[in-house]
């Protein structure tokens, strides 16, 4: 049985969607701006009203209190948001091996977020997810604004924390060479519809 | 002493006064003329009809008529809380709020009072019963539309990091938590400071009014103890209930921040 399931599910600007991911896997997204990809990860994350039905392993989407849910479908939005002054606020947690793997110290974490650039914050932003273990992961282009050494390692990441804890992954992008170095396998948006991506 | 009666001809002066305002702010482009001559139309129109109504009200004292007036006052309070929203609820819910929260507030303080503090016999006695409720309405008014006003506004700018909370699984409650203290703070913070400068810096309108009507000062200054501290009560009582009820139709079921509710 897949891992990750989308049943008939219409989010805005879509076609209903049918798409399964098994565990470890990652699927990979592309179309043009404004097609409704962010939309559609929003959905999924049940940020957004939306029609039909997805589920990761057991859980149901509509039958699972929503922050239950949105704790097992972590989004990470292109642009990060942060709601206290220092990062260590926004954290349950920490995890050093974690945090050391993004290039940051337990230190960073006392660092104001006004004085992170855009590129620290997508990172941290990345680790404030994965600390949650979610079992799906909602990239909205995580290395959108990473320089080539920490895209890679971000990428590297990612791929290990699908491999060690069985999870699944959509990943939105607009490189193609890193849709072929991070997915399995890949859609397209075409006038609403997912088209395999070859 | 006497209260001495006002002339029409006294108050055109001070109508005067507004004109010469107006003609100021025209003069000057503050844009505000128009309001301020509506504004100043409207309270010589309804205090005049308040007059008239409360004259009958009085000579009849029926327990109809009374709650009759109560519940337009009520009505009206709820729409000056919405029409002070920048971006307000859709549908019933902009009015609801405000005269919901103004109801649980003002009308219970009011009716506490008068069977607790002042004691009157009958307790809807108009004499009591629409001043009192009409210093309350007024006065917590202003303190809840504030404070739903900076809730809207807030949940509207910070729109993204409620949701980056609700991302990573935190509640509704949790996630606009903080905006809600703010929020409610906000509205507060008007009738602390009314309360800190009372008879040091204001002499506040109800004790005024009864020492011009010759009540003894220090019965005037008891009744506005009374007042101000039942206001503060009902300003914090309604800006939690209205702020509360606003925060939980800023979401859905589904625990989603729902924007598309404001206007």
């Amino acid at each position: 049985m897949a891992y990750f399931q989308l049943i008939q599910f219409k989010s805005r600007g879509l076609e209903p969607i049918d798409l399964s991911i098994d565990a470890g896997q990652c699927v990979t997204l592309a179309g043009p701006s404004g097609c409704g990809k962010s939309l559609l990860l929003r959905a999924i994350a049940d940020l957004d009203p939306h029609e039909g039905e997805a589920c990761i392993e057991h859980c149901v989407q509509s039958q699972t209190p929503p922050p239950e849910w949105r704790r097992q479908a972590g989004l990470l939005s292109a642009e990060s948001h942060w709601w206290a002054d220092k990062i260590r606020d926004h954290l349950p947690h920490s995890n050093s091996d974690l945090l050391a793997a993004l290039g940051f110290s337990e230190e960073s974490l006392a660092w104001e977020v006004s004085r992170l650039s855009s590129g620290e914050r997508q990172r941290l932003a990345l680790f404030r997810m994965l600390i949650g273990k979610p079992k799906l992961l909602l990239l909205d282009e995580p290395t959108a604004n990473l320089d080539q050494v920490s895209a890679g390692r971000v990428e590297n990441l990612i791929k290990e924390y699908l491999k060690t804890s069985d999870s699944a992954a959509l990943w939105v992008s607009h490189d193609p060479k890193q849709r072929k170095r991070v997915g399995d396998r890949g859609f397209q948006i075409e006038s609403g519809r997912l088209v395999p991506e070859l | 002493m006497n209260l001495i009666p006002l002339t029409p001809l006294d108050l055109s002066i001070a109508a005067l006064l507004v004109f010469g305002l107006a003609a100021l702010s025209w003069r000057m482009r503050l844009g505000v003329e128009r309001r301020l001559l509506v504004a100043a139309s409207r309270s010589v129109i309804q205090l005049t009809l308040l007059g008239l109504v409360l004259k009958t009200l009085f000579d009849q004292s029926n327990p109809f008529l009374i709650g009759a007036l109560s519940l337009f006052m009520l009505g009206m309070a709820g729409y000056e809380v919405m029409a002070r929203q920048e971006r307000r609820f859709s549908g019933f819910w902009g009015m609801g709020i405000g005269t919901l929260s103004m109801f649980i507030s003002s009308f219970s303080i009011t009716l506490l009072a008068l069977n607790l503090v002042v004691r009157v016999e009958p307790w809807y006695t108009p004499q009591y019963l629409i001043p009192m409720l009409g210093m309350l309405l007024g006065n917590t008014m202003s303190g809840m539309a504030i404070a739903l006003d900076n809730l809207t506004q807030s949940a509207w700018q910070q729109r993204g990091a409620i949701e980056a909370r609700l991302m990573l699984g935190h509640t509704w409650d949790q996630a606009i938590g903080d905006l809600r203290r703010r929020a409610l703070r906000s509205g507060l913070i008007p009738i602390i400071n009314s309360m800190a400068a009372a008879g040091v810096v204001s002499l506040p309108g109800m004790m005024t009014g009864q020492i011009l009507a010759g009540s003894p000062p220090l019965e005037a200054a008891k009744y506005q103890i009374m007042i101000l501290l039942l206001i503060a009560v009902g300003t914090g009582l309604g800006a939690i209930a209205a702020v509360s009820l606003g925060a939980f139709r800023l979401f859905d079921k589904r625990q989603r921040l729902r924007l598309d509710r404001l206007k």
